[in-house]
């Protein structure tokens, strides 16, 4: 017998791609997800943040929960669950939502799969298996399974992702829409593809059984090859997210069910995410409470911030005026972004501030002197970054 | 198809206060009420031929100011003049008689020490008043009218004097055990003023939680909380307070089950529009009141679907089972406890605080007391045409009794529980088992299926610090308003609870015509 391992509970769990993801991890970069090891980068963050913009790289959602919603109530409890109206939600279709408490405080967002009539899959970034119970209290004819570790899942983004699943075999992917959703043979077993994705870019989703996991990476690699395939990490995915301006747990929210200070979580109208609660609906968890704050209006609200210079002003305070005698808000993330060659961030700002000037004290470095300075902010209406290629259908072969 | 302004649902007592106050103001009113006589846990029903009896057996928590509000007496309802003493027995003492502020039977230590027991809680209690015929404030709301009630609460507790205020505050939170320990000797006399701390609650002497809070909200009521039974007795409020209703112009319906609370949603949101019966028949008003204990109300009849997820697990989580069951004897003459000369008083059978506490013990794992403590009324002494001429009703209140115990009540758990009981009357009132001509018992599951009350409780929800005050039966619905628009409670499972006391049906009449 081997010796027993005394930290074995403790060892993280290696994802259904791991024995193909390690040996890339040159950098041994690892860090760890839901209990996965899981890549911070495998080589060098900026380089995977480029074939994520210019040709394509997967991005390992193994770690990612996934919980399946079975049964003829499985509608009327994801729609009294999140905020949006998934009666409109089309089989094969994918839809952005949220969830909240019922003071209207965001538990987490995530995507909702309708793989049937009575069929659902919800993923999203932390564990929230005992909310989908709670939230199932008094709908008998559903089943909720968690998923997670059933579906070897992978993300392939970038405008190569579709030149490199049709190389594959794939080309019928062609016909899928953003939000779409596809099962192809593949190996004699089934490939569930959904053209989502966390980058802004074109990209896909791919959802196979774990045994497949292996053969699957060997194909998308192998169709590739040409196509600057490489595997990405959480960095340059938080870079790639942020330039589409979506949210990140931890950084632009915290999750309302972990949030120890009164009202230090958020609500989706102070995430500008109102367009993802349909007030039309009579009834869904924390209605009452958002109304009433959209009556108010909320007190402060996320925003896009193009900031003068090049110093990435993550963690700055913002003030209404060059003199920074007024604080207003604070940068819950930012970046220099390569692809847009501007000084990007998401911020959380005061919202009768909104119509005046913002600054940021940005706070910087050069060889180990540390400087501040006040550059100008200003709030931007689209995404930082959005390209045609990544509705477009079929999409171009890059 | 007629339309009311507003459906109660339910005719215990607090549903026909309720429901005549509101008529009274004017409103159309209809009560629903799934039984087919009226009063809830306390309708009478005949339990043998020719003898009946009611689930609450007498009066403590009533207030005055009530039964002239409501004026009972125009319909034949009338507080007695004087209490029931208080009869404390154990197996080989004399017995202990308790009235409001003398007692005797006890050392004069003891008896001199009940005078100031009494006093300090009677201050107490008069302190305590305003938190009972009022609506609790909203956690973290500031509505001026909020704040004037905490500040006018405020202020009865500061007026009590710096020296009263700390020893209230002192006391409390107190177990039974402590407080009475603190004053007295005598095992039986503690035991017995132990009592109504602690009934309808899951407590025993030594529970710390709510159980002075409780005695103190008894005692707000008419005579101090001395237990109270006019002529016509428990039937007699059931039936003035129909005839007031009608009087009022209220409708009630018998035998008529609400199946559902009928919501409507749409753009703006979701409201309540009346009820469905279990016939099928859908009833309309702009407002229902449900006097339904909180886990049927929200459960069954609104449903969580339409409510919110966190709201609904914490009426999930409510704890609703009892641990009171009834016992009524149908007896073929006056029962002899021993030492006893007219058994016209409320007789407690609970020897020491240990013995409650022993009892608890075995329904606390799950199973009927081994050794059942009670206590005992005999209320055709008071109101004779509750048995036949010279018959009598023997009235118990046991304790404690579980409202599932595993596996179930089969019928040879309920046998048991028969003879056990028997047993302890037998000890104390030599010769009863020959005069029994009938017997019901109703255990806590009893309660719940035939008087449609979730766990058989006496309260409808347990009264714990976590389920009372604004707190009650959970907050968001503690100021009988609910999260469903034009949805109210009104029943024991509100502020402040249970008893006959009808403050949850009158604070709510006057909440829904705020
Ligand atoms: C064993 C026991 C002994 C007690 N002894 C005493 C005592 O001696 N003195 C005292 O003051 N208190 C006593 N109590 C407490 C007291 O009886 C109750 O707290 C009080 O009666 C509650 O009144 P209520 O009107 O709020 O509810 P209830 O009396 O329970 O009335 C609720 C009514 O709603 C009806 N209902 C429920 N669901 C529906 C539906 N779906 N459709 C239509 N109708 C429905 C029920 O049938 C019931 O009639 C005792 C309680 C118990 C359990």
């Amino acid at each position: 017998m081997p010796p027993s391992d005394p930290y074995a509970g403790e060892r993280l769990k290696h994802s259904h791609f791991h024995e193909r993801q390690a040996p890339m991890n040159l950098r041994d970069a690892w860090s760890s997800w839901n209990g996965f090891k899981f890549a911070d980068y495998y080589y060098d963050e900026t380089y995977e943040y480029f074939c994520i913009r210019n040709t394509c790289g997967t991005y390992d959602i193994c770690p990612m929960q996934k919980y399946m919603i079975e049964g003829p109530d499985a509608l009327a409890m994801l729609n009294r669950m999140v905020t949006r109206d998934l009666r409109k939600l089309g089989v094969n279709r994918v839809t952005y939502v949220c969830w909240c408490t019922d003071s209207g405080r965001m538990i987490d967002d995530g995507t909702i799969f309708r793989l049937g009539e009575e069929r659902f899959m919800l993923t999203c970034g932390s564990p929230s298996l005992a909310w989908l119970r709670k939230s199932s209290l008094g709908f008998d004819e559903l089943s909720i399974t968690e998923y997670t570790e059933d579906f070897a899942a992978l993300s392939l983004q970038g405008p190569t992702s579709f030149a490199v699943l049709k190389r594959m075999g794939l080309e019928a992917v062609g016909e899928l829409k953003p939000f779409g959703i596809m099962h192809l043979p593949f190996n004699g077993s089934s490939l569930m593809i959904s053209r989502t994705g966390f980058t802004g870019d074109l990209g896909y989703e791919l959802w196979i059984e774990p045994s497949q996991a292996l053969p699957l990476w060997d194909a998308l690699y192998s169709a590739g090859e040409d196509y600057g395939i490489h595997p990405y990490g959480e960095a340059a995915t938080n870079m790639a997210r942020m330039e589409s301006a979506f949210i990140m747990p931890d950084m632009e929210f915290n999750e309302a069910l972990k949030t120890i200070n009164f009202e230090y979580d958020q609500t989706p109208l102070e995430l500008n995410l109102g367009w993802l609660v349909d007030f039309k609906k009579p009834h869904f968890n924390g209605r009452a409470a958002l109304l009433e704050q959209k009556k108010r209006g909320p007190k402060r609200m996320l925003v896009k911030l193009d900031i003068e210079g090049n110093k990435p002003a993550d963690g700055s305070i913002l003030y209404s005026n060059k003199r920074c005698s007024k604080e207003i808000g604070y940068v819950t993330s930012g970046m220099w972004s390569p692809a847009v060659k501007a000084n990007i961030a998401l911020a959380m700002v005061d919202t009768d501030a909104l119509q005046g000037e913002i600054w940021a004290e940005v706070y910087y470095e050069r060889e180990l002197r540390h400087r501040h300075k006040v550059a100008r902010c200003t709030p931007k209406d689209k995404p930082f970054w959005a390209p045609a290629r990544a509705r477009q259908t079929p999409p171009g072969d890059y | 198809m007629s339309t009311y302004d507003t459906i109660v649902i339910g005719a215990g007592h607090n549903g026909l206060i309720c429901a005549t106050l509101l008529a009274k103001a004017g409103q159309r009113v209809l009560v629903l009420e799934a039984s087919d006589s009226q009063g809830g846990l306390a309708a009478s029903r005949e339990f043998h031929p020719g003898f009946h009896a009611s689930v609450a057996q007498s009066f403590y928590a009533l207030p005055a100011n009530l039964i002239k509000d409501l004026d009972l007496a125009k319909h034949g309802f009338e507080l007695a003049d004087s209490c029931l003493h208080t009869i404390a027995l154990s197996p080989d003492e004399a017995p202990i008689i308790i009235g409001d502020e003398s007692v005797s039977g006890v050392s004069a230590d003891d008896a001199s020490a009940y005078q100031t027991y009494r006093r300090q809680l009677k201050t107490f209690s008069a302190a305590l008043a305003p938190f009972w015929e009022k609506t609790m404030p909203g956690i973290g709301g500031n509505s001026l009218k909020e704040l004037l009630t905490f500040a006018h609460m405020g202020l009865k507790l500061r007026m009590l004097g710096k020296d009263d205020m700390l020893e209230f505050l002192r006391v409390a939170s107190l177990p039974m055990r402590d407080l009475v320990d603190e004053h007295f000797k005598s095992e039986a006399l503690k035991a017995a003023l132990c009592w109504d701390g602690i009934v309808g609650s899951k407590l025993a002497p030594r529970s710390p939680n709510q159980a002075v809070l409780t005695l103190l909200n008894r005692m707000a009521g008419a005579h101090a909380g001395q237990h109270s039974l006019p002529a016509g007795g428990v039937a007699a409020f059931v039936s003035a307070l129909g005839a007031a209703a009608q009087a009022a112009g209220v409708e009630i319906r018998l035998g008529t089950a609400v199946k559902q609370v009928l919501i409507e949603g749409d753009e703006d949101g979701q409201r309540c529009r009346g009820v469905v019966l279990t016939s099928g028949e859908t009833v309309n008003a702009a407002k229902v009141v449900s006097s339904a204990d909180p886990k049927t109300t929200f459960l069954k009849l609104v449903g969580t679907p339409y409510l919110e997820i966190e709201f609904s697990n914490r009426i999930r989580r409510l704890r609703c089972d009892g641990f009171v069951a009834k016992l009524h004897l149908a007896l073929k003459g006056r029962p002899q406890f021993t030492g006893v000369s007219t058994p016209d008083g409320r007789i407690i059978l609970a020897p020491s605080m240990d013995a409650i506490e022993f009892a608890f013990d075995d329904a606390k794992y799950g199973d009927s007391s081994e050794h059942p403590v009670m206590e005992i009324l005999i209320p055709s002494l008071h109101q004779p045409d509750l048995a036949p001429a010279g018959q009598h009703v023997l009235s118990a209140q046991v304790m404690y009794v579980p409202a599932h115990p595993e596996g179930g009540w089969t019928e040879e758990r309920r046998q048991a529980l028969r003879e056990k009981l028997m047993a302890v009357l037998e000890r104390y009132a030599p010769g009863i088992g020959e005069l029994t001509l009938g017997m019901e018992l109703l255990t806590p599951a009893d309660l719940e299926t035939q008087y449609h009350v979730s766990g058989g409780h006496w309260h409808h929800a347990e009264p714990a610090i976590d389920q009372l005050l604004m707190m009650r039966p959970t907050y968001e619905a503690a100021q009988y308003r609910t999260p469903i628009e034009g949805l109210y409670l009104c029943g024991a499972g509100a502020h402040p609870g249970g008893d006959l006391s009808g403050n949850p049906g009158r604070n709510a009449a006057r909440e829904i015509l705020a």
